[in-house]
This record gives structure tokens, sequence and C-alpha cells, in this order.
């Protein structure tokens, strides 16, 4: 059986079906918990930040990241490969003109294996409705001040694609190496929630 | 339904399914702009009622938030399988 579950009814129902498939030999005990952590393992803001620290200081895979996303990665030793089969990767970057939000309206699809397991506020119904509809309002609410002149896109994960945004680089950054660079790079800034 | 392309002109369907789909609600029957395809995958709606699913392209469609909500000078990108599209001037 596996490990946490919160005091939900919807919690318990999986519980009963967990036991079930258990029962009847469909499942190992402790399986899912396994597949969780083998689809989670590796899965880090770390990673999203060593690919954007990577597109600052290299135009050309930049460009390679922003054609075709899976194929760049890979040149990291990175993939979106984790799950049951590839997930394709969509990486949008922010300009001076405009900035790139991330959202799953539908439920919380997000890219794991590079941003790591999503935090709470990504999968808040608050968010999730919100975002869409007023993003100005919502990024000011997260201390993100945007120019008027700034337009904003919003991207809905609502199928298979997952997305990251890639931030702009910091003024005054010219002088950093790519893992001091990285190191500037948030888990927020990857989703479109902060500036870097 | 002709070869849909970037930059193409689609209306999303205004129907209610009675069981799962990938098409938001707030993105019914809509207008919007083909920016990009997004790979071929069996239509979301079809394997949720437990069958294999026709493979279908799907499409990032942009919208106007002003003519998904009547207002907001932003954008929206969703994620649409073909299935969801109808190219403007084809009637429905």
């Amino acid at each position: 059986m596996s490990g946490t579950h919160v005091g939900s009814p919807i919690a318990a129902r999986v519980r009963h079906v967990e036991a079930l498939l258990e029962h009847r030999g469909l499942l190992d005990d402790g399986e899912i918990d396994r597949r969780i952590d083998e689809f989670l393992a590796g899965g880090s803001p770390a990673n999203g930040a060593r690919v954007t620290a990577r597109a600052w200081v290299d135009p050309g895979f930049a460009e390679r990241l922003l054609a075709d996303a899976n194929g760049a990665i890979r040149e990291l030793g990175l993939s979106m490969s984790g799950g049951l089969q590839e997930q394709r990767l969509k990486v949008v970057a922010n300009t001076e003109a405009e900035h790139n939000v991330v959202v799953c309206t539908l439920c919380s699809c997000y890219p794991i294996a590079l941003l790591g397991p999503s935090p709470g506020w990504y999968k808040s119904e608050a968010y999730r409705s919100r975002v869409v509809r007023d993003p100005r309002g919502v990024l000011r609410e997260f201390g993100l001040q945007l120019p008027g002149t700034t337009r904003i896109s919003v991207w809905d994960a609502s199928a298979e694609s997952r997305y990251m945004v890639l931030p702009r680089r910091p003024a005054g950054t010219e002088r950093l190496g790519e893992e001091e660079l990285a190191g500037l790079v948030t888990r927020k800034g990857l989703i479109g929630t902060a500036a870097v | 339904m002709p070869d849909l392309a970037p930059g193409m002109r689609v209306r999303t369907r205004s129907t209610d399914p009675d069981g799962h789909t990938r098409l938001p609600r707030y993105a019914r029957g809509a207008v919007g702009v083909l920016v990009e395809e997004a790979g071929v995958h069996p239509l979301a709606d079809e394997r949720a009622r437990g069958r294999a699913g026709t493979p279908q392209p799907v499409w990032h469609v942009r919208f106007a938030a002003a003519d998904l909500f009547g207002a907001g000078d932003h954008t929206v990108t969703v994620e649409l399988w073909e299935d969801y599209l109808v190219p403007i001037g084809e009637r429905a």
C-alpha cells in the first residue's frame, strides 16, 4: 500500500481501489509509490535553471531550444521521457515586448523533469481560473509589475505538451559564468510568475 | 476538414460533451488563430471513454482575451485537438 494519504473522501476511494488491486494481485505492495518515485527522480528546478543559463550564454542553443526543446535539452543530458512516454516540451521566451506565463486550467500539467514537483499554488483553483482572465492582476499579486507596453501571453497546458518559460537575462550579469547565472534562476521565473 | 496550417483562423466547437474533454469551457465557441502544430496524439475524449483514441494533430491555438472574456489585452494559447476546431468559412 502506498504511503501518505490525506483524509479526504477521494483519498479514501483511491486507497480502497488500490487495496482491491493489490488483493487481486494486479499491483504489488508499494508499487505505486515506487512508480511515482521513479517518475520524480532527478526532476528539479535546477534542471530548468541549467537550460536557461545555457540559453543565455549560447545563442545557438537558445535557437534550438525554442525550435525543438526536446532535442535541445538532450544536449544537456536531460529528457522529458520519465513517464509512460516522452512528453513534448515547448519553451517560450520572455522578451521586453512579451511576457509568457504557464497554467494548466484543466488540472495541473507541469514539466516535472525540468521543474520538479509543482508548487501548491500552481494547482490551486484560484491560480488556474484567474491567470487566464487577468494575468496582469495575478502577476502583480506575485510581485511582478510589468510595464503596460509588455504584452502578456498565457499558455494553457490543456493537452500533451509541457511548457517552460525562458526568462530574460537580468541586466548587469555580463561577467557571470554559466553556473552563477543558473543560480539566479527561480522556479517562479520558469513558470512566468516572476522575473529573474 | 481542409488541411490546417499556421495562421489559419478557426472556431472551436461550442458543444458541451457528456464526458471528459480537453476543450476548456472558457475556450468554447471562440475564434482563434493556429500558431503551431504540437504533435499528433490520440483524442483524449475517446481515451477517457476507454477507447484507443484516433491519433490526430493537436494545435496551439491563440485567442485574444477580449474574445474569450470580453475584456483583457493579453492572449491565451490553448492546445486543442483538430476534432475541436472548425476552420472559419466552413460551416460546422
